[in-house]
């Protein structure tokens, strides 16, 4: 399985020093890319290269490169994470490209998302959104025995969907409001299709949805793209099922 | 020589622990109140154990160098989570959990703390249950299991391919409660870089903000590490690129012993390296092995035609296969713990039996389990894993077999503690991967993540208020204590140091060298020559490292590079001591496989006479050969046996 190698690619890339400074695109040439090589590792050899040059490479975010920490956060040629489908930056590989070709890479572009420097932005707004009531309120010990509860297992494989969720951003990267409707959606449904989640339901809800308003995050006018940009494949069904128990708890107030 | 106290309780197994509890100290909810914990790490480990001290009571500071805690590694964790419920009917039990950890650990742990583990496993689930952590179900409702290597039971739960995942963002939760009720505060995007010692206790840290470069001090009545392993030594490990052994390293360098460095876990089951522009290792989840079946060729010459790509592994006939594992290890099959394999693995492809271009991977196929379940019991088991694969090799794992080869994954060695999860130095404790005593030489399959969880939950929360009982007394820390002074000099100096080397070379440069270095000398296979030549060959990149490192940037901004050269700074030196450990450990034993050490038939030679000690490295200053201390280590409740899993 000999991987063909691009000979020259030439990436644009968005290179901001600090959250002030104002941004720009840049241009570098690259050379002898494996397309059996990840982006990141191409992004890895263009940074050597950018400091054998006495240049500052690209910041960007990154960690366990093999898409599950949500760390890494690259809009690729138009695309959250990319042109290929259900994967993250890190996965995506550069069989995905063409020898001679052109790849733009921004930051998630989102006002809740500020940029810090090039293409790393502070997402520290989910964690907010998370702490206003993305948990079930127990402390440790005292809880009775694993089995005691039966969930059937349509409903736990239910909430796995929706608690498969790695919390990268790319739908509020792509949806033209930056809402975070269908983050905030993965963590309510989640708890909502288990009887351990059912307890605090209505608090969970409202708490979560007012804390995203608060920090600037868009509203959810219905157009699906955040669902198709989601490495983790998390249906927007569950942005029904907040509605739901955003409006059941609205009505018992 | 051996001056050290693990403080393992008296009394019969099964009682130490509950004898422990009722016998040490409790701090008052008043007095907790006035108490400052550190904990540093957001894993599994750190995660649960600021989550639960803040419930308790204490001031909790949690630091992570991610932008979030979610993204510690625990969340790569696939598989599983082991625990002694007996669910399935298949005679598990607290014992048989506990034997099989010693048993998997080549008798190389601490009796006491694998027994005390096996005997909280069972609490860890029920809590996960509780906190809405989606676990894999039957029909009826109940929780489903699986089987991993080295066991004959079936007493893993998994959430899917993700159950790292779901148990951090259980753990995460909790966590978040405690931010938003005011008793966790959370530090993101810092690095701790120093711990400060003051009167011979453990007073607090010294961390950078990675987003801006200010160097900053925190003071507290207790430092929790919970750091996770030390495997980037190797460069190319399964872990995630910031994972490092840098806080443990600091600990070592003010006091705390490193113990069994030479332990690391080589996984069997990742995905081969391709090419030199590799940045790391993708693992493909022990629970694979339930179902794929590892083979190579039986001739050398469909070996070699492979190679070259003009067969492919479906024009293999059945007849024509060497299901090496099943042929050598018939009782446990495919399931043979992951040092067994991964030996077995590299002894194919090192006689010439590989299957990629490299000649340096094997099969697993999943063929006769999609004949045998059908394709929709596959893709429900491990559906998410074959995506993965083929997003990353571009081959569709149901129609063709998987390619893998053994790769660093784990770090058995760590921190030395007491029973107590302290260290060697007061107030200061160690847990989940960051310490060093409950997987012996190699770790079972899904024991990670219930050690992590078992020592952040359910053990730490205890212990730690037996030493705090005793500060109550203590105002909260000054931190213009001239220890504090000390320890920021310490960390700028060493920052401007390396930022001002201005050489020629990017810092992974001299990451890749040691990473051949560690994985030809210290890696599968080791002898006292190699190992020699590894501890010169540091020697001499370190002298490199610190001429000729190029760091751009700047010290005041956002500068991966200069993280990188710390980290790497800590590496070199870790990876000294570890060849010094393995030379030292003149036996094989687990992981760690001395050539000078085998059985007749190539198996590894436990030699008990000699290597019946946990090792405890004590520093003695910079470029100074560290003192060894020994923990003997003493069993009294299982008969020590040649592993033997055939």
């Amino acid at each position: 399985m000999a991987d063909k190698i691009l000979k020259k690619i030439y990436v644009k890339v968005w290179r901001q020093n600090n959250p002030s400074d104002k941004g720009r695109f840049e241009t570098y040439e690259v050379e002898n890319i494996s397309q059996g090589s990840s982006f990141l590792e191409m992004i890895d050899i263009l940074n050597d290269q950018l400091i054998r040059e006495g240049k500052d490479p690209i910041a960007f975010d990154h960690d366990c490169r093999e898409g599950i920490c949500g760390m890494c956060s690259m809009y690729i040629n138009g695309h959250a994470h990319g042109p290929d489908s259900e994967i993250t930056t890190c996965q995506l590989h550069m069989r995905k490209f063409e020898d001679g070709e052109t790849i733009t890479v921004e930051p998630w572009r989102a006002g809740a998302f500020p940029v810090i420097k090039d293409l790393i932005v502070d997402r520290v707004a989910f964690d907010k959104i998370q702490q206003a009531g993305g948990y079930v309120s127990v402390n440790t010990g005292g809880v009775p025995d694993g089995n005691t509860i039966p969930i059937a297992q349509v409903d736990a494989e239910e909430a796995m969907d929706a608690a498969a969720c790695i919390g990268c951003g790319a739908c509020v990267a792509t949806c033209k409001n930056s809402s975070a409707m269908l983050f905030v959606a993965a963590k309510v449904s989640q708890f909502a299709k288990l009887p351990q989640g059912k307890v605090e339901a209505k608090r969970r809800a409202k708490a979560m949805v007012a804390k995203m308003d608060e920090l600037g995050f868009g509203g959810c006018t219905n157009t699906g793209a955040c669902e198709l940009a989601c490495p983790k494949n998390i249906s927007i069904s569950h942005i029904a099922r907040l509605n739901r128990e955003y409006l059941k708890a609205k009505f018992s107030d | 020589m051996s001056n050290i106290d693990s403080k393992i309780p008296e009394g019969p197994l099964a009682e130490k622990w509950s004898r422990h509890k009722a016998a040490i100290r409790v701090v008052s909810p008043a007095n907790k109140r006035k108490l400052d914990i550190i904990v540093v790490g957001t894993g599994l480990a750190g995660a649960s154990a600021a989550a639960s001290l803040g419930e308790l009571g204490y001031n909790v500071k949690a630091f992570c160098y991610q932008d979030s805690p979610r993204r510690a590694h625990s969340i790569a964790a696939q598989g599983g989570i082991n625990a002694a419920k007996n669910y399935q009917n298949d005679n598990d039990s607290v014992y048989r959990l506990f034997y099989d950890t010693i048993k998997g650990g080549d008798y190389r742990s601490r009796e006491a703390n694998v027994h005390r583990l096996a005997e909280v496993s069972p609490n860890i689930i029920d809590q996960c249950v509780a906190q809405g952590v989606p676990f894999a179900r039957e029909y009826g409702g109940n929780l489903a299991n699986r089987s991993f290597g080295g066991v004959l039971v079936s007493r893993t739960f998994y959430a899917r391919g993700q159950t790292g995942q779901q148990l951090l963002l259980g753990a995460y939760s909790a966590l978040n409660r405690q931010i938003d009720a005011g008793s966790v505060e959370i530090f993101a995007r810092h690095e701790m870089l120093d711990v400060v010692v003051i009167d011979g206790k453990a007073r607090g840290i010294v961390a950078r903000d990675l987003t801006n470069g200010e160097v900053k001090r925190f003071g507290a009545h207790a430092v929790v590490l919970a750091t996770g392993g030390y495997g980037n030594v190797f460069f190319l490990s399964t872990n995630a690129m910031g994972c490092n052994g840098s806080a443990a390293w600091q600990a070592y360098k003010r006091g705390a012993y490193f113990s069994n460095p030479c332990y690391v876990q080589i996984h069997p089951t990742c995905i081969p390296v391709h090419g030199s522009q590799q940045s790391k290792l993708t693992l493909m989840s022990e629970s694979l092995r339930n179902d794929g079946r590892v083979w190579v060729p039986k001739k050398k010459e469909d070996a070699e035609r492979l190679r070259k790509g003009e067969i492919s592994a479906n024009d293999i006939k059945d007849e024509d296969r060497d299901f090496y594992l099943e042929r050598r290890y018939p009782s446990y099959g495919n399931l043979v713990p992951r040092d067994v394999a991964s030996r077995a693995a590299k002894e194919r492809c090192d006689a010439g039996f590989g299957v990629n271009a490299e000649g340096k991977a094997v099969f697993l196929d999943f063929k006769y389990a999609i004949e045998r379940l059908g394709r929709d019991t596959i893709e429900k088991r491990y559906g998410n894993l074959f995506q993965m694969y083929e997003k990353i090799t571009d081959v569709n794992p149901y129609e063709n077999p998987m390619q893998i080869y053994p790769a660093i994954h784990y770090a058995m060695g760590g921190t030395w503690v007491d029973y107590n999860l302290m260290t060697s130095v007061p107030g200061l404790y160690s847990i989940g991967e960051a310490n060093f005593s409950d997987h012996g030489a190699n770790r079972l399959g899904a024991s990670a993540l219930m050690q992590g969880l078992a020592d952040g939950y359910f053990i730490l929360p205890y212990t730690i208020g037996d030493y705090l009982a005793g500060e109550i007394m203590v105002p909260k820390i000054d931190t213009n204590a001239p220890e504090f002074e000390e320890a920021e000099k310490n960390v700028t100096g060493r920052l401007e140091k390396l930022y001002n080397i201005k050489g020629d070379q990017p810092v992974d440069y001299f990451h890749k060298k040691l990473g051949h270095i560690m994985w030809e000398y210290v890696g599968m296979s080791r002898n006292e020559e190699g190992l020699k030549k590894a501890i010169e060959e540091i020697a001499e990149l370190k002298k490199e490292f610190w001429s000729n490192v190029r760091i751009p940037g700047e010290m005041n901004n956002i500068n991966p590079e200069l993280e990188k050269a710390g980290r790497l700074a800590d590496f070199i030196d870790i990876g000294d001591l570890m060849a010094r450990d393995a030379l030292n450990r003149n036996e094989s034993c687990g992981g760690h496989f001395r050539e000078e050490s085998v059985t007749e038939d190539g198996e590894a030679k436990r030699n008990d006479e000699i290597g019946c000690y946990a090792s405890a490295w004590e520093f003695q200053g910079e470029d100074k050969e560290p003192v060894m201390h020994r923990e003997e280590l003493v069993f009294e409740n299982v008969k020590l046996t040649q592993r033997s899993y055939k």
